[in-house]
C-alpha cells in the first residue's frame, strides 16, 4: 500500500464497521418489533375453547 | 404522483418492500463485490495521491450519500408537513440515523486521507466544517424527533429542523467553488468531462451505486421497523384503554 497502509486499512475497516453496525441495529430493531407485535396479537386472540356464545334462537 | 400516493398506504408499502428488499440486497452485495475488486485490485495508484486514492472509493460515495440522505429526509419532511402522508414522517425518521452513519464515514475517512496527503487530520475550512454541521443536523433530528411524549409533535419539530438545515446541502456542494478551501474542487459532477481517469472513475461509480443501494436497503428495513413499532404502540394503547 505504498507506505500508507496505516491509513488505508483503518479507513476501509471503519467504513465496513459502520455499515455493518447500521445493518445489525436496523435488523435488531425490526426483529424486536415483530416479536413484540406477535406477542401482543397472541394475547388479543380468543383462547381456543372459549368461544363467544351462539346467538339465542329465541 | 398517483403511483406515489398508492405507496403512501403503510400496508401496501409493507407488501411492496417485502417483494423488493431481496432484490435490493442482492444487487447491493453484487455491486460491493465488483466495486471492491476494482477499488482494491484492478485500479492503479494515483500519480499524486499514490495508494491513498483507495480511500477515495469509500470517502466520496459516503459523502454523496450523506447529502442524498439529507435530501431524502428534507423531502419527506416537506411532504409530511404539507400533505401529511402517513409514511413521510416515518421515512424522515428512518433516514436520519442512516444519513448520520454515512456522514460519520465521510468525516472519518476524509481525516484518514487528509493526514498523509495534507499533513493534518482536520482543518476548519468551509467544506469540512459544513459536513460536520450536516452530521450535527442529523444528530439534532434524531434527538428532536424522540424528545416529545407526543410523537406527532416530535415529528413536526424535527421536520422543521430538517427543512431549515437543508440550506447546508448546497453550501457543502458549492463550498469548494465559493471559498478558498484546502479541499479539492469537484472532479466528477461538473459540466465538463470528469477530471478522473476512467480506470479510477469506474470503481468510484460502482462503489457509489453500491452505497446508494445499501442506503435504500437500510431505509426500507428501517421504515418497516418504524411501522412495526408504531403498530405495537397502537395495540398497547388499545389494550390499556380497554382495561
Amino acid at each position: 500500500m505504498g507506505g500508507h497502509a496505516a491509513f488505508i486499512w483503518p479507513a476501509l475497516g471503519l467504513t465496513a464497521a459502520v455499515l455493518i453496525l447500521m445493518l445489525v441495529a436496523t435488523l435488531y430493531s425490526l426483529r424486536s418489533g415483530e416479536a413484540a407485535l406477535s406477542r401482543l396479537k397472541a394475547t388479543r386472540e380468543p383462547r381456543p375453547g372459549r368461544r363467544s356464545p351462539a346467538p339465542d334462537a329465541g | 404522483m398517483a403511483n406515489l400516493h398508492r405507496f403512501a398506504n403503510p400496508n401496501r408499502f409493507l407488501r411492496f418492500s417485502r417483494v423488493i428488499l431481496p432484490w435490493l440486497a442482492g444487487i447491493t452485495a453484487l455491486l460491493f463485490i465488483v466495486g471492491l475488486y476494482y477499488a482494491l485490485f484492478a485500479s492503479p495508484a494515483d500519480y499524486q495521491q499514490g495508494e491513498t486514492v483507495r480511500i477515495m472509493y469509500v470517502h466520496v460515495p459516503a459523502a454523496w450519500i450523506s447529502m442524498f440522505g439529507y435530501s431524502v429526509m428534507a423531502g419527506a419532511s416537506a411532504t409530511a408537513l404539507i400533505w401529511r402522508h402517513p409514511l413521510a414522517d416515518i421515512t424522515a425518521r428512518a433516514a436520519a440515523p442512516i444519513g448520520a452513519g454515512f456522514t460519520l464515514i465521510t468525516l472519518a475517512t476524509g481525516s484518514l486521507w487528509g493526514k498523509p496527503m495534507w499533513g493534518t487530520w482536520w482543518v476548519w475550512d468551509a467544506r469540512l466544517t459544513s459536513v460536520l454541521i450536516l452530521f450535527f443536523l442529523y444528530l439534532g433530528h434524531i434527538a428532536l424527533s424522540r424528545a416529545f411524549d407526543d410523537p406527532t409533535r416530535g415529528a413536526k419539530a424535527a421536520a422543521v429542523l430538517a427543512l431549515v438545515g437543508f440550506v447546508n446541502v448546497p453550501i457543502i456542494k458549492f463550498s469548494v467553488d465559493w471559498w478558498n478551501v484546502l479541499h479539492q474542487p469537484a472532479s466528477v459532477s461538473r459540466l465538463a468531462a470528469p477530471a478522473i481517469d476512467p480506470s479510477m472513475l469506474r470503481p468510484l461509480l460502482i462503489m457509489a451505486l453500491a452505497f446508494t443501494f445499501y442506503f435504500l436497503t437500510l431505509l426500507l428495513l428501517q421504515i418497516r421497523a418504524e411501522l412495526t413499532h408504531r403498530k405495537v404502540r397502537a395495540l398497547q394503547l388499545a389494550q390499556a384503554s380497554a382495561q
